[in-house]
């Protein structure tokens, strides 16, 4: 006979006459009625008035009958707490049972009692059983902790519980271990701040021998734990990944993820160079190909994680490629998981395959998926520009099948393509055009309106057919109204002679028969433009775009890092922060990538370079306050330098002058006999500067001998501005790493704490690499000298004057802004150098209306230390000629973003004043890269 | 960690549910419910859901739908791998992982997932140590027990729960000790349209069925360990033997369990046994198509092979079909429009094709 009869219902009240079975004589008939009771209770139905009835029950010694009666308990003490009471001397006994199952069952019944009367009476047979003799009593009474902690906080903590379980991960069990770290893990996570998890090398090689003995599920307890530790060298780091490398070919891929998660963060603080570095990465793979082929849930977890690391380090699976080909059974979201990790790997070696596969999908059945197939193939386009065209003619084919869907998509990426590759895929606008009728999507509508309006002048029909689109101007979505607006007016400052009566008609819908206050305002701004200077509309309206970055959807990079840390997680998942999702804030610790901290490095980097200060640094005995010493300890013994290696900051008091010039002078002459040319009078012309600050500038400048120019610190915020804080700074570009130097004063009376910087969008990307670290508070009158590191990945809008950088910088007493202007020059890259015949070609295949011409006057140098100078600074020159007496200098550099600037000089000897020619697709970069000329050559 | 587990039929009912923290109501399903309903198909639903308070992490086994509430932030393969050792053990002790199964034990059951999880913390999920604590039903148990009064809960710790084997219970005996090994390979291949193979793998696994009495340590080596791209073992293998000497080492389970998988993915290694060619063509003017495969046996390989499925996955839009295949039975079934062939024949010609007339709407 089977349970199902436990479901069967006699009319009678099923209550009384459960009551009455259980209240019977017969043992086996009680055991049968609890069972009853719990197959009830499964389905969700309500048998808790029966709690006196089945609590009866409870004092047996059949095994079952008392397992059935604590599975009623857990479920039913809460309603009716003050009958739970009367259950708690049989768990004291319980606890006390020669019977080590028992002592356990009964530890962990009580625990999930959540009843607060209960637990008071459960601290001392908890106690008991933590140090019970039996590691299955003690594995049960760990977890049971985390459950009393969960429902009283305050006690576990009085009752001194969480030393115990501390003391718990030393035991000799592994089980226990794994126990105690997962009940621990629990408890910590919600108190963020507490220390509860103090983890030393000691105890992370307890950890690790636990980790190999474990069952699997401790496991992953354990490596979640790991994952938390920052060791502190490369040395720990690679002693542990050898030791959880292993885990890779664990059975469980919940195991596997974790161990990728401590690997791929400790990985952060190898070398590159090391061969175990190299090791690691080519172990890394396979088990992340072999999640694939599990489950599909656990492939779209694995999936999702995947794509965080192909972003972090594309090289592990870079040869990858086509276990991420789709399969016709793998449900919907494992395809389009997996056709996003195929963009991503998408390079010029692998294209070819790529778009074959891409293609196939495209007329596959399942809308969403050729959707997102037919936008793939535009952002490998993008991606890859070898591959282009053969995008564009797949797209094209796509466009043929007439499929309705397909064809919308096409044209929304084909408009990104234009947007990526200016002039050159110009041709398939008529085919486009053809298919203009059967769009019915407002965002391929909105993209073919741009596609015509931008390319208005090709297209003979423009205007008709602008003009259809026009007649249900009212019945489109605002995203098309709006691009038929801009369309139509581009199309009049292209054509003004045939199109005035359409301008017109569009303006007047869209100011006048509008209500969406953004149409009515665009519509008005064109209309004056329009009204009162045609020629400024056109410099508006027909402005060179600049060209769309190359993958839109990444991560960004701190946060893609933080997600790292957080691997096999929900956060891995959803691709947030747990800040952003996690119930409560519970749980909001903000982690982040450990610092590389070489050991093995040389002192010359610019990290360690405090360490090549004089040995006066570390005194024995703690110097009186105000005293340099006292400040280079302060500096020192600082809290530990968690922050971005490139930060280097100094302690400037009135005093410091007095040593601090000698210092500069002495190590200047003795040590660095060749500084950098430039660099020198920079530092000499520094308005403020320490002795101390241009010590550290200085060191950290030896590796960098061809460093560029550095312009003189300027005051970008003065004090009254900023409520004291007095904000002084300049950029600096070495071997490849642009940085911003800043100088932080404290002119107010009180201490300011807090700081941090943000950038606004500019024209290059500009954006802190680090976040801004002042390590201790800023006391009134103190300065430090802080060397922000940059990178131009950052998201771009075009600026006017186009090197105008946006700074926000927040303390804790207030948010300044301030604005600054960059000079050109840091952005100039270090393979700036162009073959002689690219420069050829080049030059005159930009046309000549983007030449500028510049004169640089009172500049007494020769041809050949102007181009030493200009080389130091990125600006290479690629030939010299002499014609006429006159020297001309051929050069070539690029910006960060790829923009080439070619430019010439010509230099008549005896003459201080230089021409200078530029040309470059961008023409509006020309005048700042005479700036920079200017700059350079002067300084 | 796991707070509840609502085991949900496919016409929608929770039929089962069990709560290791607080009680969550059921109304946290109706957020399931609605995820279900948007992917149309059972097997597209999200296996992660978020809803305000919660997140539902599901798999969909035999049937069954298996949604775990959880609140913290846990990994999710963590809660996925344990859903399917619930399933495992649910096949392993029912024979099948179905409601009815489910129904008719269901006291078992809430004594499994007891024993299985604590506070959301796994507990004990190797079969061998859960057949130790509760013993699985037969029918000659269930008599014994009647009579003698005794349960089907055993009341003394399982040996291997402690042990540095878990896996394995002590004091096992076996008149006829025997070990039987399976080897499963399954190639996983992409042919595309000209017949040429675009990707190609074998996912492989070595299943054991081990009755040997005592503490056996066993050790298995390969003719050429190398062609193993990437194995997961079972915990029972020692990973440093294999690392150094690329043998398997170890002290197996009692009764059934996975040793290890593998893949092999060198496309070169990889050989398909038998060819697949196919051709569709829609008639101009009509709604009707043909379709055309042609499947035949490699010559080149070592053994012959003994039979052939071919399940073609009709998209929706197709009606109804007319089949005509030159050898085998088919059938098709025009709910899931899947078109199953089955080709059994232990010497097979030269090439099979069939052809397929399939109507469109």
């Amino acid at each position: 006979m089977t349970d199902s009869k436990y479901f069967t219902t006699t009319k009678k009240g099923e209550i009384f006459e459960l009551k009455a079975e259980l209240n019977s004589d017969k043992k086996e008939k009680k055991k049968e009625a609890v069972k009853k009771v719990i197959a009830s209770m499964t389905v969700g139905k309500d048998v808790s008035a029966l709690f006196p009835d089945v609590v009866n029950c409870m004092q047996t010694d059949n095994l079952e009958l008392k397992k059935l009666v604590y599975l009623y308990l857990m479920n039913y003490a809460k309603s009716q707490p003050d009958m739970a009471i009367m259950a708690v001397n049989t768990f004291v006994k319980d606890c006390e049972d020669p019977n080590p199952l028992i002592r356990a069952l009964a530890v962990r019944t009580m625990g999930c009692i959540r009843v607060d009367k209960i637990t008071e009476y459960l601290c001392e047979p908890l106690r008991k059983c933590l140090k019970d003799e039996d590691p299955y009593v003690r594995k049960t009474a760990a977890v049971c902790v985390a459950k009393l902690h969960d429902i009283n906080a305050q006690l576990v903590e009085d009752q001194g519980f969480l030393d115990t379980l501390k003391d718990l991960i030393s035991d000799s069990n592994p089980m226990v271990v794994a126990n105690a770290v997962a009940a621990l893990s629990e408890i910590a996570e919600s108190h963020p701040s507490s220390n509860l998890l103090d983890l030393n090398p000691q105890s992370i090689n307890k950890l690790l021998t636990a980790l190999n003995e474990c069952t699997e599920w401790g496991q992953i307890f354990i490596l979640d734990c790991l994952a938390n530790y920052t060791p502190k060298d490369d040395r720990e780091a690679q002693s542990i990944c050898e030791r959880v490398t292993p885990r890779l070919s664990h059975a469980n891929s919940a195991v596997v993820l974790s161990a990728v998660k401590v690997l791929m963060k400790f990985m952060e603080m190898l070398s590159k160079d090391l061969d175990y570095y190299g090791t690691l990465l080519k172990k890394l793979a396979p088990p992340l190909v072999t999640l694939l082929s599990a489950e599909p849930e656990l492939q779209y977890v694995a999936l999702r994680n995947i794509n965080l690391i192909v972003q972090k380090r594309p090289e592990i699976l870079k040869h990858e490629m086509k276990v991420f080909f789709v399969k016709y059974n793998d449900p919907i979201y494992v395809k389009l998981e997996k056709l996003d990790i195929m963009i991503r790997l998408a390079s010029q070696a692998n294209i070819a395959q790529v778009l074959a596969e891409l293609k196939e999908y495209a007329t596959e059945v399942d809308v969403d998926f050729v959707r997102k197939a037919v936008r793939a193939i535009g952002r490998c386009a993008i991606k890859v520009e070898q591959s282009a065209e053969r995008c564009v003619s797949t797209l094209l084919d796509l466009i043929q099948t007439k499929v309705n869907y397909v064809v919308q998509e096409a044209i929304v990426v084909i408009k990104d393509i234009f947007r990526k590759y200016p002039n050159k895929y110009e041709s398939v606008i008529a085919t486009l055009c053809e298919n203009l009728d059967s769009l019915d999507e407002p965002e391929a509508r909105a993209a073919m309106i741009w596609i015509v309006g931008e390319y208005a002048e090709r297209i003979d029909n423009a205007d008709e057919l602008l003009e259809s689109f026009l007649e249900g101007f009212h019945d489109e979505s605002t995203q098309v109204q709006l691009q038929l607006l801009t369309a139509i007016v581009k199309l009049f400052l292209k054509k003004p002679t045939e199109t005035q009566e359409l301008v017109q008609q569009v303006l007047s819908l869209a100011t006048q028969d509008s209500d969406n206050p953004d149409l009515r305002d665009r519509g008005y701004i064109y209309w004056r433009l329009l009204s009162t200077d045609p020629v400024a509309a056109k410099e508006v309206v027909l402005a060179e775009k600049p060209l769309i970055s190359e993958e839109t959807d990444l991560i960004e990079p701190t946060l893609l890092d933080e997600l790292i840390c957080y691997i096999g997680t929900l956060a891995s998942v959803y691709h947030k922060p747990p800040s952003a999702f996690v119930e409560g804030g519970r749980g909001v610790v903000h982690k982040s990538l450990p610092p590389r901290t070489a050991s093995s490095e040389s002192t010359e980097s610019p990290e360690t370079a405090p360490a090549g200060a004089p040995p006066g640094e570390q005194p024995d005995v703690i110097p009186a306050q105000g005293d340099l010493l006292g400040d280079l300890l302060n500096l020192d013994l600082g809290p530990p330098v968690s922050g971005p290696p490139l930060t280097t900051s100094s302690v400037q008091m009135g005093a410091v002058d007095l040593l601090g010039g000698g210092l500069d002078s002495l190590i200047g002459d003795n040590n660095f006999g060749a500084p950098p040319a430039a660099a020198v009078p920079a530092r000499v012309g520094a308005p403020i500067g320490s002795g101390l600050s241009d010590l550290f500038d200085l060191t950290s400048g030896v590796g960098t001998l061809s460093g560029s120019y550095v312009a003189p610190k300027a005051v970008w915020l003065p004090a009254m501005k900023a409520k004291g804080l007095e904000i002084s700074g300049t950029f600096t570009r070495q071997v490849g790493s642009i940085s911003m130097d800043l100088q932080l004063t404290n002119k107010a009376l009180q201490v300011m704490t807090d700081f941090a910087i943000q950038f606004n969008r500019n024209s290059f990307g500009l954006a802190p690499a680090a976040p801004l670290q002042v390590h201790a508070p800023l006391s009134p009158n103190q300065t430090v000298e802080i060397s922000l590191p940059l990178n131009t990945v950052g998201s771009v809008m075009k600026m006017e004057p186009l090197n105008n950088l946006q700074v926000a910088v927040k303390n804790n007493i207030d948010v300044f802004y301030f604005s600054t202007l960059y000079p050109l020059h840091v952005l100039f890259v270090e393979d700036g150098k162009m073959d002689r015949q690219m420069f050829l070609a080049t030059w005159k295949d930009i046309p000549n209306e983007n030449e500028a011409q510049f004169q640089i006057r009172d500049c007494p140098l020769n041809a050949e230390t102007a181009s030493s100078k200009l080389q130091s600074s990125n600006i290479f020159t690629i030939a010299k000629r002499n014609v006429e007496g006159q020297d001309m200098l051929y050069q070539s550099l690029k910006l960060t973003n790829g923009i080439w600037v070619l430019a010439e000089l010509r230099i008549q000897p005896g003459n201080p004043s230089f021409t200078l020619s530029l040309k470059c697709r961008a023409p509006e970069v020309s005048q700042h890269v005479y700036q920079a000329y200017e700059t350079i050559l002067k300084n | 960690m796991i707070h509840s587990l609502f085991l949900i039929n496919c016409s929608g009912d929770i039929f089962l549910e069990k709560h290791w923290k607080s009680v969550v109501s059921q109304s946290v399903c109706d957020y399931f419910f609605e995820a279900q309903e948007k992917a149309a198909d059972v097997e597209n639903v999200p296996p992660v859901i978020s809803t305000p308070h919660h997140y539902l992490i599901s798999i969909y086994r035999d049937k069954l739908f298996f949604v775990s509430v959880i609140q913290t932030e846990v990994p999710p393969l963590f809660v996925i791998e344990f859903l399917h050792r619930v399933a495992d053990t649910f096949q392993d002790y029912f024979g099948e992982c179905s409601e009815a199964a489910i129904k008719d034990n269901v006291v078992i059951v809430y004594e499994l997932l007891e024993e299985m999880l604590d506070n959301g913390f796994p507990l004990a999920t190797e079969s061998n140590i859960l057949k130790e604590l509760i013993k699985p039903p037969t029918i000659l148990r269930s008599v014994v027990n009647s009579i003698t009064g005794s349960s089907n809960v055993g009341d003394t710790l399982p040996t291997g729960q402690l042990s540095n084997i878990p896996w394995r219970r002590a004091g096992v005996k076996y008149t006829n000790n025997e070990a039987y090994f399976d080897v499963v390979e399954e190639i996983d291949a992409i042919i595309d349209k000209s017949g040429s193979t675009v990707f190609a793998e074998i996912q492989g696994v070595i299943d054991a069925c081990i009755k040997l009495s005592g503490m056996p340590d066993l050790s298995l080596s390969f003719m050429n360990p190398r062609l193993l791209d990437d194995v997961s073992f079972h915990p029972c293998i020692r990973f440093k033997r294999w690392e150094s000497e690329r043998v398997l080492s170890f002290i197996p389970p009692d009764g059934n369990f996975r040793l290890i998988s593998y893949r092999v993915s060198s496309q070169n290694l990889v050989a398909i046994p038998v060819y697949v060619k196919h051709s569709i063509s829609f008639k101009e003017n009509s709604s009707c198509g043909r379709f055309d495969i042609t499947i035949g046996p490699k010559q080149n390989m070592g053994k012959t092979i003994e039979g052939i499925t071919v399940t073609v996955h009709m998209p929706k839009v197709v009606l109804n079909m007319n089949l005509t295949p030159t050898q085998g039975s088919y059938t098709f079934d025009p709910v899931t429009k899947v078109q199953p062939l089955q080709i059994k024949s232990t010497n097979m010609g030269c090439g099979e094709n069939y052809t397929t007339k399939a109507p469109k709407s």
